[in-house]
């Protein structure tokens, strides 16, 4: 605890991710905190805490009062671990039930004391000890809701219109893919990754590909990597425009929606085309690609660049400049730089605060050191400034794109793996940019096939706790919205 | 019991004329929306999709009626009777041709403004005894932006009240038969038509009006727990309304079946007067609901408090000039 608190004053303001572990009955239960500053978020350090306390009470002092992310994290841990966090003023447990009886993630847990489905549904255990008391009218929004992006459930205290305080309830959809992990081989996580943030599926495979060529100490070759790049930025656009036309559809434009949907659909087919798959592209594999690019590949997106451009001019005509538009985002929702550094809100919502934090130009991995990119940064924090950073980084992808798309290296795809791939005993950690924020991967191998722990850090999860802190005091419409301009996915949260 | 027969006659076919009309602004939304959107819209039940809204009206009469646990019943199955007779009210006072008009007052103008807020009362009702925390929200948005928009919308007919010296609709129709009133009311009568509008398009709660229902904060509003035919009266009114929204509209400012006249243009008159009048009121009417379908397919929504200073900061403050200044110009 001195350690980290003498590393927050030394100028660590940036909590990137506490990945909970069990080492077995002899090293007992512990976390590893990944912390950066905020000026130079590529330069990450880690610290090991052990709890005190063995299996049966083990605890640790909470570092909420030093980062506020870490607040959520460690709720995370405390339901997977059961490590008790002193001074964490909310521990109730995030993903599962109230009366979930051990902790998942550990070596030792017996999956057959829980009986799924539960029967005996009761409120009260995600009350949190009256939470709410006091509050009158306390509404849910989710599971099911139209505007909720997935499976997620607010519970929200109002005031006539006006939002008082948010509660959000993660779990609805979690599959438990980091227990999964364990005892599933490399190639076969791969898979999984896909399925956490499926809208930048094909950057978080790409961020697991590269942990594990980290660790096995290989490189793909220069042709995989350049695809692999311009794969990354077909993506980025098409969750880009999908979380511009569910923000304008949270505000009541379903036409603007439908533009992105048709805009999107010619980005599926490139990728329909070469990989496949439309949505889970299943394209990157450990060591380069799964296969080869179409023949039309090129084509295809030197035609889409200038149509998407296009398309671009269409969207700020049909929305950005409308005057009810904004009006709606004018002045709502506030998120200052210092209060997006603590709550560790990274990508478009965090640059829109003024963060510079964008791996493909602090920490370039794949091709994105071979092209002249700059990262959009805005400086207002407001919700327009959430809205706009994402058109225009749209267009900042498309020049990498241009960039790249005639210059793809000939020669191989992929390099030869060994059919059963080992990682070397140790911990490793790799980032990537998605289309949310920095997404994390920690993997510690023992050396067998499978993975000891595997950990995502989820940008979503965070954005959920941003929700949190700037719906307070505006009216319910902007409680929606703000949920369009954070623009979370819920599998990448319900992991 | 001749006169008797008559009524009934005549009530059916307004209930007929009403429920064929929804199905109609329906198929024409969907399609309309369709193109705007880039999309085809319905294209399967029949040629170019036309029977889709009948087999959806077939589809609603279908369903269960949903029993809601802990509502007020009577209360709850009322509620929807209010806003669809409001809306059948205020329709069968539309002047459709030369004495095609079921109800004719002297005070039309003021009737129609009367009986179409009867909705309100269903709409708050629908909403109170849902028993549901939507549905509560969306019902005191609802009364918020209703009574506030009759304002500005009684505001401006009474525009063209002043203009006309009659709250009879005949009457006023008649008096447009030279020119019509948009064109021979000066500016005040513009402004007032596009107040008009802009507050008749708000209490139809449709986009970018449509916070009542918002789908994407409240789920549906204050429809939120109806099922089947129950909600398919909030459906065919909130329909009606737009409709008669812009009937009133048109017969106002545009002529209502009045023909296309311009003064001295004997052959133009001539030849204008040649297509029947029904056609002109439904042609100026599908106008007028064509632009209202543009804007809500177009606009996000607005919040409610912009949506009351809108009202009370902007569209009240210029309706009263605006009367004054019709008040000016029909003195000189």
């Amino acid at each position: 605890m001195t350690q980290l608190e003498q590393l927050r004053t030394a100028g660590y303001d940036f909590l990137i991710d506490i990945v909970g572990m069990d080492w077995g009955p002899d090293e007992g239960l512990g976390v590893i905190y990944y912390l950066a500053r905020s000026y130079d978020v590529a330069d990450t350090i880690s610290v090991k805490a052990v709890a005190e306390g063995g299996r049966e009470n083990p605890s640790l002092p909470s570092v909420s009062s030093l980062w506020d992310v870490a607040q959520v994290y460690e709720r995370e841990v405390h339901d997977f671990f059961g490590i008790t966090f002193s001074g964490n003023p909310d521990l109730r447990r995030l993903f599962l039930r109230g009366d979930w009886v051990g902790f998942p993630l550990r070596k030792d847990y017996d999956p057959s004391v829980n009986h799924v489905p539960h029967t005996d549904e009761t409120f009260r255990e995600m009350d949190g000890e009256g939470l709410f008391a006091g509050d009158k009218y306390v509404v849910n929004f989710g599971p099911q809701h139209p505007a909720m992006h997935g499976v997620l459930h607010l519970r929200v205290s109002l005031d006539g219109e006006i939002v008082r305080r948010v509660d959000p309830h993660f779990g609805y959809i979690h599959r438990g893919v980091e227990k999964m992990c364990e005892s599933y081989t490399y190639p076969q996580i791969l898979h999984l990754t896909d399925r956490l943030d499926y809208l930048s599926g094909a950057i978080d495979r790409h961020g697991f590909c590269l942990a594990c060529e980290q660790a096995l100490q290989t490189e793909a070759p220069p042709r995989a990597v350049v695809v692999r790049t311009i794969f990354d930025e077909l993506t980025r656009i098409a969750s880009h425009l999908l979380g511009w036309g569910s923000m304008c559809m949270d505000m009541g434009a379903v036409t603007a929606f439908i533009y992105a949907m048709r805009d999107r659909e010619k980005i599926m087919d490139i990728f329909e085309e070469t990989a496949g798959g439309r949505l889970m592209v299943n394209y990157s594999v450990i060591g380069g690609l799964a296969s080869d690019i179409h023949p039309n590949f090129q084509r295809r997106v030197r035609e889409f660049i200038p149509y998407m451009r296009k398309m671009l001019r269409e969207h700020h005509l049909l929305f950005t400049g409308n005057p009810i538009a904004r009006g709606r985002m004018h002045g709502v929702g506030k998120l200052s730089l210092e209060k997006a550094i603590s709550l560790g809100v990274t990508g478009p919502a965090g640059r829109a605060s003024g963060w510079v934090n964008d791996l493909r130009e602090v920490a370039p991995y794949a091709a994105y050191g071979q092209v002249e990119f700059k990262q959009k940064i805005r400086t207002g924090g407001e919700t327009f400034d959430r809205y706009i950073i994402r058109l225009e980084e749209i267009e900042s992808s498309l020049h990498i794109i241009e960039q790249l798309i005639d210059n793809i290296p000939d020669g191989s795809y992929a390099e030869k793996t060994k059919a059963v791939v080992r990682l070397p005993e140790g911990d490793f950690f790799q980032r990537v940019e998605n289309a949310r924020g920095q997404f994390g991967i920690h993997i510690t191998s023992k050396g067998d096939k499978t993975p000891y722990r595997v950990k995502f850090r989820s940008p979503s999860m965070v954005l959920v706790g941003a929700l949190k802190q700037i719906a307070p005091e505006n009216k319910v419409a902007d409680l929606i919205m703000l949920g369009g301009s954070l623009d979370y996915v819920i599998p990448c949260i319900d992991r | 019991m001749n006169i008797f027969l008559q009524y009934i006659l005549l009530g059916v076919a307004i209930l007929v004329a009403y429920a064929v009309l929804a199905l109609i602004l329906i198929y024409v939304e969907r399609k309309v929306c369709g193109f705007f959107q880039c999309r085809i819209g319905p294209n399967r039940v029949g040629p170019w999709g036309v029977f889709q809204s009948v087999a959806d009206m077939v589809k609603i009469l279908l369903k269960e009626l949903v029993h809601i646990d802990k509502a007020d019943h009577v209360l709850f199955r009322m509620a929807s009777f209010f806003v669809i007779i409001g809306s059948i009210c205020t329709f069968a006072a539309l002047p459709f041709a030369r004495g095609v008009q079921a109800i004719d007052f002297n005070v039309g103008i003021f009737y129609v403004l009367a009986v179409s807020s009867l909705g309100v009362v269903g709409i708050l009702l629908a909403g109170w005894s849902s028993n549901s925390k939507y549905s509560m929200i969306g019902a005191m948005r609802s009364g918020a932006q209703l009574i506030s928009y009759e304002i500005s919308s009684g505001l401006s007919l009474m525009t063209i009240v002043v203009l006309s010296g009659t709250m009879q609709l005949s009457e006023i129709v008649e008096q447009q038969s030279d020119l019509w009133f948009i064109f021979r009311g000066h500016v005040p009568a513009c402004i007032a038509f596009l107040c008009y509008l802009i507050s008749g398009h708000a209490e139809t709660n449709r986009g970018p009006f449509d916070m009542p229902e918002a789908e994407s904060e409240l789920t549906s509003g204050y429809h939120t727990e109806y099922s089947g035919i129950q909600f398919g009266f909030f459906y065919l009114a909130e329909y009606l309304n737009m409709f008669i929204v812009a009937a009133v509209a048109s017969t106002m400012f545009l002529g209502g079946w009045q023909p296309l006249h311009i003064p001295g243009l004997d052959g133009f008159n001539a030849v204008m007067d040649f297509i029947p009048g029904i056609v002109w009121f439904l042609g100026k009417t599908f106008f007028c609901v064509f632009l209202a379908l543009w804007i809500r397919w177009t606009f996000p929504r607005l919040r409610i408090d912009q949506l009351l200073s809108l009202e009370w900061k902007v569209l009240m403050p210029i309706c009263l000039v605006n009367l004054l200044l019709m008040a000016v110009v029909v003195i000189w």
